[in-house]
């Protein structure tokens, strides 16, 4: 079910802006509101592909964009100088494609390290990957601009939301059939135990390689459509900070939940044009300028942003896994007020047969997996005995 | 005599100075319900640990079926058709009970499905689907697990836990199921209930098992011939009453 939803909310939306944009059209701020939002999507999802259903955590989810806008920028300029004749929207179909591919290619060099580091250590390395990208455009003398500066031809901004919502069906139309399909079954097993995935059979370094490769395809995309958004494309707008915003975005809206990292992309979008363009214009119009505070409060809300996601990040932790809460979880639990709301006979044996409802995540790291598989049961240290006898 | 199915030469590994296992020579035969025994810390789940790729043995060779599988990867081996399952249950905790047995049924040959067209929903992929689904359920019916094929499977009972497991390993078609105290932790009564279930895999589907277990009686009620490890070596082998009533053997249980 869950996955219709999602077609239905986008689809619409997308069905929205259409008429939107050939009746009137929108301002350049809304334009560019939609293409964020768009943008947020296909990386939160794609995203929680890697972190939600494979169980990887990846910190570098900002440089595969990175690599899309640069490489999709730079041939966009290319092309455009080259041929002037050829159609605008011919250009970025072909610098979306090859920007989007080249992306690929670099989460699968990404995943190669992939299957032998696990967990903290896979990682610091996709930590590393976002920051080095980021320098090498920034550093590449002067062929991607000034400092990584790269002025890139934009997109008419009544089309382009359009066009990034056409590829957030894209992606959700893939994402969600690769993890409602017998590979996404195996995904989810590597993240439930890798070691009973390999004793299954399942070839764990294949799916881990092709679940990098699709995520960073998708940010490649993510990345090509900013660049066609904006006149200039920065190095720093992909670091990371920005990294770990897309990671809010999937943590908050349920990790192994597609259609909660939709909401949750929107939702930080919203909050992020919030703080930092109406919270301005709010400030400018009732407050004097030259008043010191305001213009310190001013300043600093790039920074206040971050420190909000990094509460909200710890407040979901805390509030997902705290003992404390358990109580407070299951009484509010947003399926469960769903539940109480169209009260359907409900028959506990037919549930989340055919669905993905993945919600909790374990841990990649067993103690006993790393010390040994050996541990005999009447031993202080067997944890199957330990746990059985506090239920 | 029937054909070989494992056949382990030398089998060997250490742990830096520690000789967890040496020297040793099994020979499983077609059919065969195999029981591996010894006090704790002998080796046993180290040997299962070593026929199915966990480790890569330090010395020795095993073969399936005269094919040399020693240093494959565990996939590989199981491709081959050595399938485990783990003394501490290691089932897809998120997933519920069919999906558990889905996942094992993965690799089989007729339910091949590209990625392609997964992602494009061609026919085959709803072919295929189905068909899993089907094979699935006659798997969860051997164990008697099919009326709890929705339920997840971390809210299973024990002993229905192990019981996955064994399906799960099943699912992949071995011609080797290996069980690693697949009677821990249950009641008599779920033991026996057990005992059935594996004389019945064994018996109608021609597998042969190895299975390391702590209860005697299970093992002397269900084996035909064991092996008894302590310290890493063998004690004894042969049917259970021999090797069971082994001074040596009843030396390292009792002590003394």
């Amino acid at each position: 079910m869950e996955h219709y939803i999602n077609y239905i909310a986008v689809g619409a939306f997308t069905l929205y802006l259409i008429y939107t944009s050939f009746n009137g059209g929108f301002d350049r701020s809304a334009s560019s509101l939609y293409t964020d939002i768009g943008v947020a999507i296909i990386l939160a999802v794609s995203l929680s592909m890697v972190v939600g259903f494979l169980g990887e955590l990846s910190l570098g989810h900002a440089g595969f964009m990175c690599v899309g806008a640069y490489v999709g920028g730079k041939l966009a300029v290319l092309f455009t100088d080259a041929f002037t004749n050829l159609d605008t929207y011919i250009i970025f179909a072909i610098t979306l494609a090859i920007g989007g591919l080249t992306a690929m290619l670099c989460g699968f060099v990404i995943g190669l390290p992939a299957l032998r580091l696990r967990g903290d250590y896979l990682a610091i390395v996709t930590l590393a990957f976002g920051e080095i990208v980021r320098n090498v455009f920034r550093n590449a003398g002067g062929y991607f601009g000034n400092d990584g500066k790269l002025s890139t031809p934009r997109l008419d901004n009544q089309i382009l939301p359009l066009i990034t919502f056409g590829l957030v069906l894209v992606t959700l139309f893939v994402t969600q059939n690769i993890i409602r399909s017998k590979h996404g079954r195996a995904i989810t097993a590597i993240r439930d135990s890798e070691i009973a995935a390999k004793a299954t059979g399942i070839n764990v370094t294949k799916y881990k390689l092709i679940v990098f490769a699709i995520a960073a395809l998708f940010a490649g995309f993510a990345g090509v459509l900013s660049s066609y958004k904006v006149n200039k494309i920065q190095p720093d707008t992909f670091d990371y900070n920005y990294s770990i915003e897309i990671l809010v975005m999937v943590v908050l809206g349920g990790m192994g939940s597609v259609n909660g990292s939709i909401i949750a992309a929107t939702v930080i979008t919203f909050l992020n044009k919030f703080l930092t363009t109406d919270l301005v214009t709010i400030l400018n119009e009732n407050f004097n300028s030259s008043n010191g505070v305001i213009a310190y409060i001013k300043d600093s809300l790039p920074v206040i942003k971050n420190i909000i996601y990094a509460l909200i990040l710890i407040v979901i932790v805390i509030y997902n896994n705290a003992p404390a809460f358990k109580g407070f979880r299951e009484k509010y639990n947003i399926k469960n007020l769903f539940a109480a709301i169209f009260r359907r006979k409900q028959d506990p044996a037919k549930h989340q047969d055919d669905e993905a409802k993945w919600n909790r995540v374990p841990t990649k790291i067993e103690i006993d997996e790393v010390l040994s598989v050996d541990i005999q049961p009447g031993s202080p240290y067997n944890p199957d005995k330990s746990e059985k006898e506090e239920k | 005599m029937s054909k070989v199915v494992l056949k382990t030469e030398n089998l060997g590994i250490s742990f830096g100075g520690l000789k967890a296992v040496q020297n040793l020579d099994l020979e499983i035969h077609e059919g065969q319900l195999y029981g591996l025994v010894g006090p704790n810390g002998a080796g046993k789940t180290t040997v299962f640990n070593m026929i199915t790729g966990v480790y890569k043995p330090t010395a020795g060779k095993f073969f399936l079926d005269g094919e040399n599988l020693t240093g494959k990867t565990q996939e590989a081996i199981n491709h081959k058709g050595i399938a485990r399952t783990f003394q501490n249950i290691r089932l897809f905790n998120n997933m519920t009970v069919i999906r558990n047995v889905l996942v094992g049924l993965h690799n089989q040959p007729e339910f091949k499905c590209s990625m392609i067209s997964s992602v494009f929903r061609l026919p085959r992929h709803f072919k295929v689907e189905k068909a899993m689904r089907e094979r699935a359920k006659e798997i969860l019916r051997i164990v008697g697990l099919e009326e709890e094929r929705n339920n997840l499977s971390c809210n299973l009972p024990y002993g229905k836990q192990r019981k996955l497991e064994i399906a799960r390993a099943l699912a992949t078609n071995p011609r080797l199921l290996c069980l690693d105290e697949p009677a821990a932790g249950m009641n008599p009564h779920e033991t026996a209930e057990l005992m059935d279930i594996i004389r019945h895999i064994s018996s109608e589907y021609k597998i042969t098992i190895l299975l390391i277990e702590h209860d005697m009686k299970f093992v002397s009620g269900l084996c035909d011939e064991i092996t008894v490890l302590n310290f890493g070596t063998v004690l004894a082998q042969g049917t259970p009453d021999i090797a069971l009533n082994d001074p040596e053997v009843i030396k390292a249980y009792i002590g003394g």
